[in-house]
């Protein structure tokens, strides 16, 4: 089955006498047992929700891995995953991660006694180096937030697995419509599922997907032992949402391309990050282990102030947080979704303080580009505006 | 499992919470499953489950409609998406071209509307007259009188009507006679068990009761009817939400708690109201000074929530008190948690004719009070201070704040 029918033909409402179309929402915290001394399949929404299973299957599915795992966002999905490390073990980390793993790895994990290191993962070389005999997991986005930067999968499972490690990836800005980490060797996908998931920015949610059933019960303890799954209504939400995957990421990748290009020859631009763009480092690496590029890409102007005052005037690109909606957004991550990230690690990451994330959505495409056009236009100091053209 | 739970012989608190209740499909959850869906499949070519499509019914909504039915003593309610759903439905279903309906003079203004501006195009008549004196019901039946809409208490005066005695009349005249419940709930006033063959809700009320839905009801032990209601409910797509209806299963669970409430602290403002200088008169079932007091003690099982006044200061007085409130909302509506103050006239009544306004004791001067689950005491002080503001005769003198 093609990818666009495994969006929707997946049973809805496993032996429901009433056969729904839709999943019904078991808004319920506990249920009803047969016996005073027995479970039935289900006891407690915090261990088991009807709604839940469905999307978990769901996801485990369309990211080809045996099961899944939904939280009530894509932090308690990492977070939950780091439980699989003990005091003494490491973490090693690409530099360009998303903010709140950077807080989550620095600042939480430390008091466990887990250890991270970050450094470069597209000088594989080196970052192997950083190894070492506590080393239990590493984990990637690919292409990365905010800079875009295809850390290559492939690599990576095969330098984790010669260590005895697990390979985690972040694939929230591809979603599994474009790429399936799970199939290249990694161990173990994370969500931010509020992305292209949900793709309509009214759910906050996150997702585990994995293959090995050791693993998958050991993040099913934690799910259960921590109680952060996912509630019933956001569950609904979510599979409501999934079911659009594919046709809001075609509209939204050519959309991107298209603003891609136009920002890369546009004279007030400095410089555009885009896997999906032919003269990008990443481009080749891309098409090799993802089908598509995404909608997310970020440009420098080479002024913190004209890319602050382009957000500022941007009408359809609103100024948010998080990527992935239907509708596009802007943002300026240094100050925005990664400024929780330590100054020490910020250094190494050389991320431009003029550096504008957008995130592109459904709109017309024509709108959009003009819409930029306008803000950037805006943007520019008076002075360079030549009077009478 | 599947335990059948008969409701018959439990007390109303019980029921409220357990009258939904019907183990769904596999997983047992303690709440009826929130089925948001439009469609369900077939098993086989005009082979279903029972459901098909959800404007025809649903399980969720189903499960609502077995809760207020086991709260008024019938067979399983039929729920809409309004309460003027509910009641253009019914009228739909029981009247034809040259019928005629005889209702209350003091029934919701939106209730008129739909006399006025839908079913009297379609040669489907009423007579609105005061149904406080079941003569003037007996006077305006004719030979094509189907049906008697009477709403008790009435809004926003709460003028009652003696459902028992009307349902007499309309027995002798083999008519239907129809209550809207709405003030009071089956918890408070039984209809059915007083001779009516219909009782009407608007579920957005106290039947939700957090202001969060909108729905109404209709109960009857008519099967024929009820029969009838779906199908023209089916077929003018008037049916209740999965999601409203699930919302609203979970609202009337704290229904017997709610009401209770709402009563003690309704009877404290209207006494509180009455004592003081400024107000001209209070209209509430519990005082001893409402002239219906006897027909309140015999067919009500309480006074309700509801409760109306009469400043002696002028209209703009009254609209100036209105507008300085601030723990009270203005806002239409009623029944649910917050304390709701309303201007009548200008409001909920506005599309009366003044004349007829008037007289049903609508005055300019007249304020509705939807009494919420605040403490009444700051209830009072808010009132108090409101009708300060507002400069009204009198608000001034003795002690404010006291309440007796």
């Amino acid at each position: 089955m093609k990818f666009a029918s495994r969006l929707v033909s997946y049973d809805p409402a496993p032996g429901d006498r009433f056969r729904p179309i839709s999943t019904p929402i078991y808004q319920t915290a506990t249920f009803e047992q047969e016996h005073a001394d027995s479970f039935g399949e289900y006891d407690y929404s915090r261990s088991g929700n009807p709604t839940r299973a469905v999307l978990e299957k769901h996801v485990a599915l369309l990211e080809n891995g045996t099961r899944g795992f939904c939280f009530s966002s894509g932090m308690a999905a990492l977070s939950t995953m780091t439980k699989l490390l003990r005091s003494g073990d490491e973490i090693l980390a690409d530099i360009d991660l998303y903010g709140g793993t950077c807080r989550l790895f620095s600042k939480v994990l430390d008091r466990g006694g887990i250890a991270v290191r970050y450094a470069d993962a597209r000088d594989a070389e080196r970052f192997e180096r950083q190894i070492t005999p506590g080393t239990r997991l590493i984990h990637v986005e690919s292409p990365t937030n905010p800079m875009l930067r295809v850390i290559d999968l492939r690599r990576m499972a095969a330098m984790a697995h010669a260590h005895g490690a697990l390979l985690s990836v972040d694939n929230s800005t591809m979603s599994p419509y474009l790429q399936n980490p799970l199939d290249l060797g990694a161990d173990i996908v994370v969500h931010s599922a509020t992305k292209f998931l949900g793709g309509h920015h009214d759910v906050t949610a996150g997702a585990i997907v994995v293959k090995e059933e050791a693993l998958a019960e050991q993040i099913y303890f934690t799910q259960n032992a921590e109680g952060n799954a996912l509630g019933p209504f956001d569950c609904f939400l979510l599979l409501r949402g999934l079911k659009t995957l594919k046709l809001r990421l075609d509209c939204q990748q050519k959309n991107a391309l298209a603003i891609a290009q136009f920002l890369a020859i546009h004279k007030d631009i400095q410089r555009v990050y885009f896997p999906g763009l032919s003269e990008d480092p990443g481009y080749g690496l891309q098409r090799s282990q993802a089908r598509g590029a995404g909608s997310v890409l970020s440009f420098t102007t080479g002024s913190g102030d004209i890319s602050k005052a382009i957000a500022e005037h941007a009408k359809f690109f609103r100024i948010t947080v998080s990527f992935g909606s239907v509708n596009s957004s802007i943002s300026m991550p240094g100050s925005m979704s990664h400024a929780s990230v330590p100054p020490e690690v910020m250094a190494e990451r050389k991320m431009p303080a003029d550096l504008v994330r957008i995130s592109v959505g459904i709109e017309d495409e024509e709108d959009l580009m003009g819409d930029l056009d306008r803000a950037i236009h805006a943007a520019m100091p008076r002075t360079q505006v030549a009077i009478g053209s | 499992m599947e335990i059948a739970l008969s409701t018959k012989d439990l007390h109303d608190s019980t029921v409220a919470i357990h009258g939904g209740r019907t183990l769904d499909s596999h997983a047992s959850s303690i709440l009826f499953p929130l089925y948001q869906t439009s469609t369900f499949v077939h098993d086989a070519v005009g082979v279903d489950k029972g459901f098909s499509y959800s404007r025809v019914s649903n399980p969720t909504v189903d499960a609502l409609e077995k809760a207020i039915g086991a709260l008024e003593g019938t067979p399983p309610a039929v729920c809409f998406r309004t309460g003027m759903a509910a009641i253009a439905t019914l009228f739909l279903s029981v009247l034809k071209a040259g019928d005629h309906a005889v209702i209350s003079d003091v029934v919701y203004g939106g209730t008129m509307r739909l006399f006025r501006e839908v079913l009297d195009g379609l040669g489907i008549t009423a007579s609105f007259v005061d149904t406080s004196e079941p003569a003037n019901i007996e006077a305006a039946i004719t030979a094509a009188t189907r049906i008697v809409f009477i709403e008790t208490p009435g809004n926003p005066t709460l003028k009652l009507t003696d459902i028992e005695a009307v349902s007499r009349i309309t027995k002798r005249h083999s008519i239907l006679l129809a209550v809207d419940n709405t003030f009071l709930t089956p918890l408070l006033q039984k209809p059915l068990e007083l001779g009516a063959d219909i009782s009407v809700l608007s579920t957005t009320k106290y039947i939700d009761g957090h202001n969060a839905t909108v729905g109404g009801s209709v109960a009857t032990r008519d099967e024929n009817l009820l029969e009838r209601l779906r199908l023209i409910r089916k077929t003018i797509g008037t049916t209740q939400a999965p999601f409203e209806a699930w919302l609203t299963l979970q609202g009337m669970k704290t229904l017997p708690v709610r009401l209770k409430l709402h009563c003690e602290g309704a009877a404290i403002i209207a006494r509180w109201l009455e004592d003081h200088p400024a107000v001209e008169r209070v209209y509430y079932p519990g005082l001893d000074s409402f002239p219906q007091k006897a027909l309140a003690e015999k067919q009500q099982l309480a006074a309700g929530g509801m409760l109306a006044f009469e400043l002696k200061a002028g209209a703009e007085a009254t609209i100036r008190a209105l507008n300085s409130v601030k723990l009270c909302s203005r806002a239409e509506s009623l029944g649910g948690l917050e304390t709701l103050i309303t201007h009548p006239s200008s409001t909920t009544h506005a599309d009366l004719e003044p004349e007829l306004r008037r007289g049903l004791g609508i005055t300019d001067r007249l304020v509705r009070l939807s009494v919420g689950l605040e403490a009444p005491e700051d209830i009072i002080a808010d009132l108090e201070q409101a009708i300060a503001a507002a400069g009204c005769d009198g608000a001034v003198e003795g002690d404010a704040h006291e309440i007796r």
